[in-house]
């Protein structure tokens, strides 16, 4: 995603700045990175120095600017520094691997930026412990589009990143309707359809429409193998639900750090992620992935509509949800519903994760569990184990995250989803669409 | 070859470690919770954040004694408490769940924005806070102990004061849970509606017991930054999960469980990173990096939440007869 | 008032209603009075009550097919559910916007349908549960036992009175959870009692009980009323209604069709048109339907006591 949506004109005549690669031993030791512990669920019960090292040296017309913000993240870790008066700073990570380094533009005197929109950087350390990151700044100016067409902006992006939700929020709807079960497992399918689509189309070289075939059917499959391997033995062992959520939190967990153990800790991009933006609609600047990933979104959405409320399959899923005893009861095949359902929400999920890679931009093996609570949220703000609900609060989710970044600093956009989430239960506590249910 | 005495020693100091504590800590609040009350609470990282920031934003910014600073964390956990069960403990359980946990990850998110770094240092988090604990500290400067377990004072201190703090935690739990309040609270997690039947004001119980829960975590907080910086990072959902798994492991609905649970966990973890470490380091598992070696443990603990669940539901300590009634 | 000394011929109470009997009609002296109660979910009205009167110190029957709104009703007199409007009082108080737990504390007990015995307590921590006003249920005295233990002690003796007389007194150390069905049923009736209630609901007290527990289910029930309670019980076994109800009250469709004496009731055009209609709505194809098959059931015991 966007932070910024910034449109940078020609920047006359380049001042190749120089960063970094002052690399001296010295200066590390003398500006000591935090010693900050990042390790998820603070494993080393001491606080160690980190041993990577990111650093650079921000200059402009030969020029050190001092206080210039600088962030690291990646590997679920997050830090930030400032420029020294030398224009230099330093960053320990607490791993080798790939991090996003951000300069941020806002912190540069007036009339500077950094060139060609390269602002976030992608580094990956080579042989030794430290990595130089330069970024080429130049003169310019950030255009800031009026206000107007800022919030249209806002908008269409927040219609994008709500509709790919929602392909994820109905199939974890569904299983809840039909099932009980709040699946925190949900999120690694989706990494799941990513880390597929990554596989085929980059490290196997496919063309693009087939590696997306492949992977949703694949993510489809990782549904239905869920589902006959996991879910249904446990149904069939009457696991109550509480049980069963925190089942499908170990089996996240699981599933999680084995994409790490496999895929690494870094971000790739899929074919096509860095195309230029370059349909413009009045101020509104997209790129075919944006379209295309819309298109496909709204296509599939009108898909799973049709197929909930006009094929029997559907009626009887439905059905199930409303009520699952009564269906049976009534000659449905409960379980071949859920079997259904499984395939349908993996399918589905395995797609979002493709597109939230594309929207991210970059796959990595926790892109999932990022939108987890999202997905959660528009779920729950639609009315829990309601399709069409899910869909409802999947574009408020949307919308209200790119629309908030208005006001919101855009490190904090997703708390004011969260707290809309926090609110809405305050005052109807049964979701947009769902209904008030009766006791006994 | 493998040092197996230094892997065993690195195990055994989790066993006293303030980790430990902090964890065990934790996780007895998570039992009020969950264990006793049936709360689905997934927001103790955002209890022990505030625990560990209250404290920390206390003592640096506002230069609080040691005792100020502890009351401060309690007391925002205790709003914090509030603000999530006004909304929620009237609603069905899964409610508090996700509301928990999207209100921990909040918490998170606004201990790591760069707006408010002047106070909570953003994503390099805080340092800088131990001096007047440190200062309080009786035992007189030097090395003592046995062993891998050889500290220094300041080490000695924050054990000695961390594992006290579980014991008194403990104590109190068990003297609350043998009362008619205790049986309160465990009618309420078998059907709350019964127990409204019989004329018990559940939505205050269960209030009480999301506080007395959350202030467990809040100090468990505040014994984990100890030995170590606050750091946003630390506090994501996993930090939950991991105290969940404890939990597990130990028996939910026991007293003893918590703690017992977070030393076998941490022995465990440790031993096993140690062990992992190690034996690619010797080229026993060419196929496999350092850096995967550190992943499979999360991949482990995982894997054992969800046999734990499936097969011993009651955990180490639960009460035997308890298994063939639950559902 | 009855002093029944052999249970399995209960004494009537008689003479409960002032005027003719009939849907709404005042009693002598009522306990609970509820006036135009309505509830809705969605398009559907559930309860729609103009006036009703229970009368106090009898055993009152809740009657009508499935779907009439007898447990919604339920849940409306104890606060479990919130009416659209109407009001409703209890001994001459208001309880409207009354929380459950404080009607209880009123002396208005009542038990579910689907039994909420606590599984994972024991049958005697199930009983000590019911007690009222126990100070160590506050979380500050309960740390301290020298604020309770002489209440605890009194408690536990009447809970173990109590229990003696259900006959569940070998298995107070057992988990709830261990109990049967019928036992179940009467742990939750006998938790009731050790509050002292008033009025004692009780939702379907039969439903899924071994025939062997029935007959103790009755005297307890009885005994209840002879130890000056009030019973207001759902139920659909007809013959029980008969046997121990002194007044009944027919719902359908979320309204009262019908009341009186269990005799006269049954030959009320208006009952027997409730539960035909009742039938009448549901597809003739769906006999196997389990709802169904109760209706035509109960129909049939209606037509049986007919004759």
């Amino acid at each position: 995603m966007e932070s910024t949506q910034s449109v940078r004109p020609h920047s006359r005549g380049r001042w190749l700045i120089l960063l970094g690669l002052l690399v001296s031993a010295l200066t590390l030791s003398g500006i000591a990175a935090s010693p900050a512990m990042a390790d998820e669920g603070g494993t080393d019960s001491q606080a160690e120095e980190f041993e990577y090292f990111f650093s650079g040296n921000v200059k402009y017309n030969d020029e050190p600017l001092e206080g210039v913000s600088i962030s690291v993240s990646g590997n679920g870790y997050e830090a930030e520094t400032e420029t020294d008066e030398n224009g230099q700073w330093t960053i320990g990570v607490p791993e080798k691997d790939a991090y996003e380094v951000t300069l941020d533009e806002d912190t540069l005197p007036e009339g500077v930026i950094v060139e060609d929109g390269q602002s976030t950087v992608d580094a990956e350390f080579g042989l030794t412990s430290r990595k130089a990151v330069n970024f080429f700044l130049g003169e310019g100016q950030r255009v800031t589009t009026d206000y107007g067409a800022q919030v249209l902006i806002r908008v269409v992006n927040g219609l994008n990143f709500g509709l790919l939700l929602a392909l994820a929020a109905i199939g974890l709807s569904l299983i809840f309707g039909t099932t009980g079960l709040s699946n925190f497992a949900h999120a690694e399918m989706i990494t799941f359809g990513a880390l597929m689509m990554l596989t085929f189309s980059t490290t196997l070289a496919f063309p693009v429409w087939l590696a997306i075939l492949i992977a949703v059917v694949l993510a489809a499959g990782l549904g239905w193998t869920l589902d006959a391997g996991l879910w249904k033995p446990l149904r069939k062992r009457g696991v109550g639900l509480i049980p069963l959520m925190i089942v499908s939190i170990g089996l996240s967990l699981a599933l999680r750090y084995t994409f790490q153990f496999f895929y690494g800790g870094s971000t790739r991009q899929l074919p096509g992620a860095t195309l230029p933006r370059e349909i413009s609609l009045g101020p509104i600047l997209l790129s075919w992935i944006d379209v295309a990933s819309m298109a496909t979104s709204v296509v599939v959405l009108l898909a799973v509509a049709y197929f909930l409320l006009r094929t029997r399959i559907g009626k009887a899923t439905r059905a199930v949800s409303d009520n699952a005893p009564l269906a049976a009861a009534s000659g449905i095949d409960v379980d071949r519903v859920i079997r259904i359902v499984w395939v349908l929400g993996g399918g589905l999920a395995g797609l979002a994760g493709i597109l939230w890679a594309y929207f991210r931009p970059g796959v990595s093996w926790d892109m999932g569990f990022q939108i987890l609570l999202l997905v959660f949220a528009a779920v729950t703000l639609g009315g829990l184990g309601t399709a069409f609900g899910a869909l409802v609060g999947s574009l408020i989710v949307g919308l209200f995250i790119e629309v908030s970044t208005l006001w919101l600093p855009s490190d904090m956009k997703y708390v004011g989803a969260l707290l809309v989430l926090i609110l809405v239960l305050l005052f109807r506590p049964q979701g947009i669409l769902g209904r008030r249910e009766r006791i006994g | 070859m493998i040092d197996w005495i230094q892997i065993f020693s690195n195990a055994a100091q989790e066993l006293i470690s303030p980790t430990t504590a902090a964890y065990a800590l934790a996780a007895l609040g998570l039992a009020i919770h969950f264990g006793y009350t049936g709360l689905l609470n997934f927001g103790q990282a955002g209890f022990m954040a505030l625990g560990a920031y209250g404290f920390a934003i206390s003592t640096l910014t506002f230069g609080f004694p040691v005792w100020a600073s502890v009351l401060v964390g309690i007391g925002a956990s205790i709003v914090f408490a509030l603000i999530l069960g006004i909304p929620t403990l009237r609603l069905r359980a899964d409610y508090l769940a996700i509301v928990t946990i999207a209100a921990a990850e909040i918490l998170r998110l606004i201990f790591t924005t760069n707006t408010f770094d002047d106070v909570t240092g953003s994503a390099s988090g805080l340092q800088g806070y131990k001096g007047g604990l440190a200062a309080l500290n009786p035992i007189p400067p030097g090395t003592y102990g046995f062993g891998p377990f050889t500290y220094n004072a300041y080490d000695w201190w924050i054990r000695i004061l961390g594992w006290t703090v579980v014991i008194l935690a403990a104590l109190f739990t068990w003297s609350i849970m043998r009362s008619p309040w205790g049986r309160v609270i465990k009618g309420i997690r078998e059907d709350e509606d019964a127990v409204r039947a019989l004329g018990k004001n559940v939505y205050s119980y269960k209030m009480q017991s999301l506080i007395l829960g959350g202030a467990f975590g809040t100090l468990g907080g505040m014994i984990f930054i100890m030995p170590r910086a606050v750091v946003p990072a630390n506090y994501q959902t996993s930090l939950t999960f991991f105290i969940y798994a404890i939990l597990l492991l130990g028996g939910a609905a026991t007293i003893l469980g918590p703690i017992v649970g977070s030393m076998i966990f941490w022995v465990l973890l440790s031993f096993f990173s140690g062990f992992m470490a190690r034996a690619v380091e010797a080229g026993w598992f060419p196929f496999m990096t350092q850096v995967q070696a550190g992943q499979l443990r999360f991949i482990l603990v995982g894997i054992a939440i969800m046999l734990l669940v499936v097969f011993r539901p009651q955990g180490i300590f639960g009460n035997k007869k308890e298994l063939s009634f639950v559902r | 008032m009855s002093d029944n000394a052999t249970p399995t011929t209960p004494v009537k109470t008689t003479g409960l209603h002032v005027g003719d009997a009939g849907p709404g009609c005042k009693k002598v002296d009522p306990i609970i009075i509820a006036d135009g109660v309505k509830r809705t979910f969605g398009g559907l009205t559930a309860v729609d009550v103009a006036h009703v009167e229970i009368p106090r110190g009898a055993i009152t029957a809740l009657i009508g097919p499935n779907g009439a709104g007898k447990t919604t009703f339920f849940n409306l007199l104890t606060g479990f559910d919130k009416p659209d409007e109407g009001k409703w009082e209890f001994d001459g108080r208001s309880l409207a916007h009354v929380p459950a737990y404080r009607v209880a504390r009123m002396g208005l007990i009542r038990t579910f349908q689907l039994t909420k015995a606590l599984g994972l307590l024991t049958v005697l921590d199930n009983m000590k549960l019911g007690a009222k006003g126990q100070s160590g249920e506050n979380l500050f005295r309960s740390v301290f036992p020298f604020f309770w233990r002489k209440q605890e002690d009194d408690i536990e003796a009447k809970a173990k009175e109590i229990l003696s007389r259900f006959k569940l007194d070998a298995k107070q150390e057992d988990y709830a959870a261990s109990l049967s069905g019928g036992q179940r049923k009467l742990l939750e009736m006998a938790r009731a009692l050790m509050s002292d209630p008033t009025l004692v609901m009780l939702d379907e007290p039969m439903a899924g009980v071994n025939p062997a527990l029935t007959q103790s289910l009755l005297d307890h029930i009885l005994d209840l009323k002879s130890q000056g309670m009030t019973v207001l019980f759902v139920e659909h076994d007809m013959h029980m209604v008969r046997h121990i109800a002194d007044w009944v009250i027919v719902m359908a469709e979320g309204k009262i069709v019908a009341e009186g004496d269990p005799h006269e009731v049954m030959r009320d055009p208006a009952v027997i048109d409730a539960y035909l209609g009742a039938h009448h709505d549901t597809d003739l194809g769906d006999d196997d339907d389990p709802e169904t098959a109760e209706h035509i059931h109960a129909l049939k015991e209606l037509i049986d006591d007919e004759q």
